[in-house]
Order: structure tokens, then sequence, then C-alpha cells
């Protein structure tokens, strides 16, 4: 245990809470939408992929850096989020989870698949100059980019803690949530609210694959890893909780940097999936969730 | 006779003409199909094969599965290693074979349903078990690591070693196919079957009655992996190669469920049917796709297709036919 190897195991963990925080971001999404409707979107990171991409074109055509073009990938990925499940998704609620699941996974093909025509199979990243940047804090280093993707991730996700707990449409969507058939007889348009939900959950992971873009490059063929990252983390923090899927999704980051340090980097996620297996097994409800599945 | 009268009873007369005529087409298939027809029905008979087998736990006992292509993977992988690196052949080696995926089912199946978990929760662990299965194989040395296993191509016939052409690999698939057919048929007229279903539809309700719910999940479980793990066996000698990467890969879990969630899940056709179904669609849109030179066009076409059959037929192809020309085959 020398100093050195400390400083890099301390190094690796804030680098793994930094990135934890877009994943965070990321399994947010995923969490709100099954929290409201009890549908579980198998193309979570298939949309993820589609907001990279759309944030390397804002970039790599408009010459708009990706924190720019953020609020308004979160506003197209809201209205096509609200427009799909007003179209496709809502009559699967309510149906049984297998027809759900092949459902979302026909989307999930059409997106990543759509992407591939479009941007093709190379990898595509956005070369910025803070991503030489660095601060420095003592003895650590902390590299821009992943500083202010993880800032904005928190913003964000305050943001929504604010508009779940101060507006009304948060609040009427909360009471759909807890109690469907009760919001219905107090006249509340849960159809509506259901859309807006999944408009919502859209616009989290869309604003994640504007931050992750700063980060990594992306290709078509991370949607699936995206995928399992993100029931990894809503799994592991509890299906539903907002605090739960930051707090997974900090965890996943840090047990992802510490293995890719100790272990190979292609083990790394061999030690979430053995944390999904323990939380599925010692506490189905997450961490942070409140009762069981 | 008894067996056959299970086997036989409550059947129509013409569904039973139907089925003895189906037979004999496949069994002179070769004979009237050229090498790729042969190809393709050798496809269709293969996903209807593992379709039967991931029907028995989801389209019978209700247990959602999006793993299993671990049983398949680590099926294949002992049956070609041993073959590989020992000169054990198939036939000897797909006990082991099945004797580990069944172990593997075992340890999933108990760890699952003893700690009750139901649903997207238990899905959600047959895929990490899988995953994790997979990145260990990267790394395991015996098994070729993430580099793959290799099957000498040898183009001598040598049936005792499961070497030859496709005409032997198509009879291969079609005695599987046609076997596991029969056995689904009489589990689901056996009192396991009727106690798979009362599982199915209410669990609680089953347990009050007394139906040993865990002891049924876990022969379900049991019964699909071993299954699935002759699918894997005959896959890696029929395509002679192994990466961990696509053996032990979510998409491949997700493709052995394709066919009994299109074709209609629970029923005895429905992996069939939709095995016609998607690997025809297939077929066909890769013919379309080059006549545009667009990688990635295959797959919108067949996600298209997905879409537009979930969203008109629900509950799946079969069902709708059977009803609309008389065969009979509810979804029990």
């Amino acid at each position: 245990m020398t100093a050195d190897f400390l400083l890099s195991l301390a190094q690796a963990i804030t680098k793994g809470l930094l990135t934890g925080m877009v994943y965070g971001l990321m399994a947010l999404g995923l969490s709100v939408i099954f929290g409201v409707m009890r549908v579980v979107n198998f193309a979570h990171g298939e949309m993820m992929v589609v907001g990279m991409y759309l944030a390397w074109m804002g970039f790599e055509y408009l010459q708009v850096s990706p924190m720019l073009s953020l609020p308004v990938i979160a506003v197209i990925f809201f209205g096509a989020g609200y427009a799909l499940q007003r179209a496709v998704i809502s009559p699967f609620i309510g149906r049984p989870e297998h027809q759900q699941f092949l459902l979302l996974l026909a989307i999930a093909i059409l997106l990543v698949n759509v992407s591939l025509v479009i941007a093709g199979p190379d990898s595509r990243g956005v070369q910025m100059d803070s991503q030489f940047e660095s601060y420095e804090l003592g003895p650590f280093v902390f590299d821009a980019v992943r500083v202010h993707a993880a800032l904005t991730a928190v913003v964000i996700a305050g943001l929504l803690w604010l508009f779940f707990t101060r507006t009304r449409i948060g609040k009427s969507i909360r009471a759909a949530a807890d109690n469907n058939l009760g919001a219905l007889v107090v006249g509340l348009d849960v159809r509506r609210l259901y859309a807006f939900t999944f408009g919502v959950g859209a616009a989290c992971v869309g604003a994640a694959g504007a931050l992750m873009i700063t980060i990594i490059p992306v290709t078509p063929f991370l949607a699936a890893e995206y995928t399992l990252l993100a029931f990894v983390i809503v799994i592991v923090g509890g299906l539903g909780s907002m605090t739960g899927a930051l707090a997974g999704g900090l965890l996943i980051g840090v047990s992802e940097a510490v293995a890719g340090l100790l272990l190979q980097p292609s083990l790394k996620s061999m030690v979430s999936f053995g944390i999904l297996i323990l939380v599925l097994l010692l506490r189905p409800q997450g961490l942070f969730g409140k009762s069981g599945p | 006779m008894t067996l056959l009268a299970r086997l036989t009873g409550g059947v129509p007369a013409r569904s039973l003409w139907g089925l003895g005529l189906l037979l004999v087409l496949l069994l002179a298939a070769p004979a009237l199909l050229g090498k790729y027809g042969l190809s393709v029905l050798i496809l269709v008979l293969y996903f209807a094969f593992v379709g039967q087998a991931w029907n028995i736990m989801m389209g019978f006992a209700g247990q959602l599965s999006l793993g299993h292509a671990l049983y398949a993977g680590v099926g294949g992988y002992i049956a070609a290693g041993l073959f590989f690196h020992y000169g054990i052949g198939p036939w000897a080696g797909v006990f082991v074979a099945v004797a580990a995926a069944v172990a593997a089912g075992s340890i999933v199946g108990y760890l699952g349903f003893r700690f009750s978990l139901a649903g997207v929760y238990f899905a959600l662990l047959t895929i990490a078990f899988s995953e994790f299965t997979r990145i260990a194989f990267d790394h395991w040395g015996w098994a070729g690591g993430s580099g793959g296993l290799f099957l000498k191509v040898d183009a001598t016939s040598d049936i005792l070693n499961l070497r030859g052409g496709p005409l032997l690999f198509y009879y291969v698939i079609l005695a599987l196919a046609a076997g596991t057919f029969i056995l689904c048929r009489l589990l689901l007229e056996s009192r396991l079957g009727r106690y798979w279903l009362a599982i199915r539809e209410d669990p609680e309700a089953a347990q009050a009655v007394g139906v040993p719910v865990l002891r049924c999940k876990m022969i379900a479980i049991m019964i699909s992996a071993a299954l699935t793990a002759l699918a894997g066996v005959w896959n890696a000698f029929y395509y002679n190669n192994l990466f961990p990467e696509t053996a032990f890969a979510m998409g491949r879990s997700i493709e052995f469920t394709l066919a009994p969630i299109i074709g209609g899940l629970g029923t005895l056709f429905g992996p069939i049917v939709g095995a016609v179904v998607l690997t025809g669609l297939g077929e066909i849109f890769t013919d379309l796709s080059e006549v545009f030179h667009i990688s990635g066009l295959k797959q919108i076409f067949y996600g298209l297709a997905l879409l537009v059959i979930v969203m008109y037929r629900p509950a799946g192809v079969w069902p709708w036919i059977a009803e609309r020309f008389g065969f009979g085959e509810k979804r029990r």
C-alpha cells in the first residue's frame, strides 16, 4: 500500500463518482418511467445513444458545444417521448410484461439501426478544448469535462426534484403513480400525465447522452450496454426511487472505475453484474427502494 | 397405446392429418429443396426448437427468462471444448453439456425462486447471470477466451462425431424439434403441466391449494435449460465456432424469445409458426436490403415488422390462425 497506489485509487474513485452522476441521470429517466407507469423501458440505452448522436451532430455540423445543445436535445426528447407514449406505448400499459418487452424491443431495434444508417458504424466523438483542461485540488487532478458533466447532471436532477415536488403537474404525476384509480376519480387526465412522464424520462436520458458524448465517443453498439447499465443502476438503487437511481449511478460508476484499476478494465462490468445479483437476492427492492417488488 | 392416446386425445382429426402431412413433407424436404432452401429450413427448425424450450418456462410456467443464452452457451462450449481438447465426441459430451446447463439453470432458478423474484426482476437476474458468464468465458483460456473456440471443418461425414454436411444437421435438428414438440404436448397434458398453468395464472392461489410451486418452477427451468443446451451443442457443431460475445450475448437470449412470443405464448404451435414467420421475414429483408446496399436496413425492416405484429396481434399469430381455420388450439 504505497502512497502512489492510494492516490491513484482516490483518483479512480473521484473519476467514478463524476461519471456516476451522468449514469445516475440516465438511470433517473428509466426509474421515473417505471415508477409512474410500471413499464420497463427496454429501449433506454438506445435512447441514450440517440441523444449522444444528436449532440455529436450539433457539434460536428453546427459547431455547437454539447453543453449548449443539451437543452435543445432535452426538449426534442421530451416531445418525442410524449408522442411515442401517446401513439404507441399507451395501449400497452397494464398488459403482460412480455408484450411490453417486445414492443420496446422493436422500438430499440428501430432507434439503433436508424442511427447506424445515418451515422455509420464508426465511433463518433467531439473534440473540445476543455477535454485537455483539468482542475487541481491538492494532489488530485479532475478532468474538466467530467466535472462539468457531473455538475450539470446534479443541476438537472435538482430541477427534476423541484418539478416533482413543487409544480402542479409534477404532483399530479406522483398522485397517479401512487394511486392510479384515485387519480382518475379526482379527475386527473392520467393518460396525458403518463405521456408527460415518458417525455420527462426521455428528456433525462437525452440530456445524459449530451453529457456523455463529452466524456466518451459513441457507436451504435453501445446501446445494449447502456440499457443493461441503466437496469443495473436502477435495480441496485431501487426501481422507482429517484434518490436510488442517483446513488446507484454513483455506486456503479465507482465500482467500474475501481475494478478497472484493480482488475482488468474488461472485467469491470463483471463487478457491476455481481453487485446486481447480490442486490437482487439480498434486497430486491434495491438499496433505496421502499417496498418489495 | 395409452401414450399415443394421451398424445392424440382431444385433437381434431383434420389437425392430426395436417400434422402427419407436415411430418412427411419435412422428412422429404431435402429431396425437394435446394441448398439454400434447406439452410433456411434448418434455421426455422432451430428457432422452433429453442423457442419450444424457452416456451416451457415462460409460456407454461410463466417465468420470464431473458438469459437463456447462458444454457445454450454453456452447453455448446462444454461439448465443443471436450471434443476440441480431448477428442470426446458430442454424443458423449452432450451428457456433460446438458448436466452443466441443468446445474446452471438450477442455480439461477433456486436463487430467483427461493427469494421469490418474479416478472422483470427475475428476468434481470437471468440477464445478469448470462452477462456474468459471458465475461468469465472471455477470460477463460480453456474455452479459447475472447478469441473464440474453433472446431476443425471436416468435409468427410463422421456421424459418430457429428461431423458432416447440412443434411446430417437437418435431420438432427428435425428429430430434436419433433421430439420436443411431443414432449411439450405430454408435459401440458400431465399433472405437472396443469400445475405450471396454475402457477402462471396465479402463483399465490396455486400455493394456497397445495401446488408445490418451488419444485414445479425448478423442474420447468431444468427441463428448459437441458433442451436449450442441446440447441447450443447442435449450434456449436453446425457453425464450428464459438465466441463469448455472441454465444452469451443478450441478443441471442432475445432471439430465443421472439419465435414463441410472436407465434403465441403457451401454445404448442406458437414457437413453430413464430420461427417460420421470423426466419421468412429475415430472409426477405436480407434480400431487400441487398438491393439498397445499406447496412442496418434489414434490422429496420425487422423492427418495423415486430412493431406491427405486437401492436396488432399481441397474443401471437398462431392463436389467430388457429381460430380462423378451425385447428382448435387455444392458449391454455
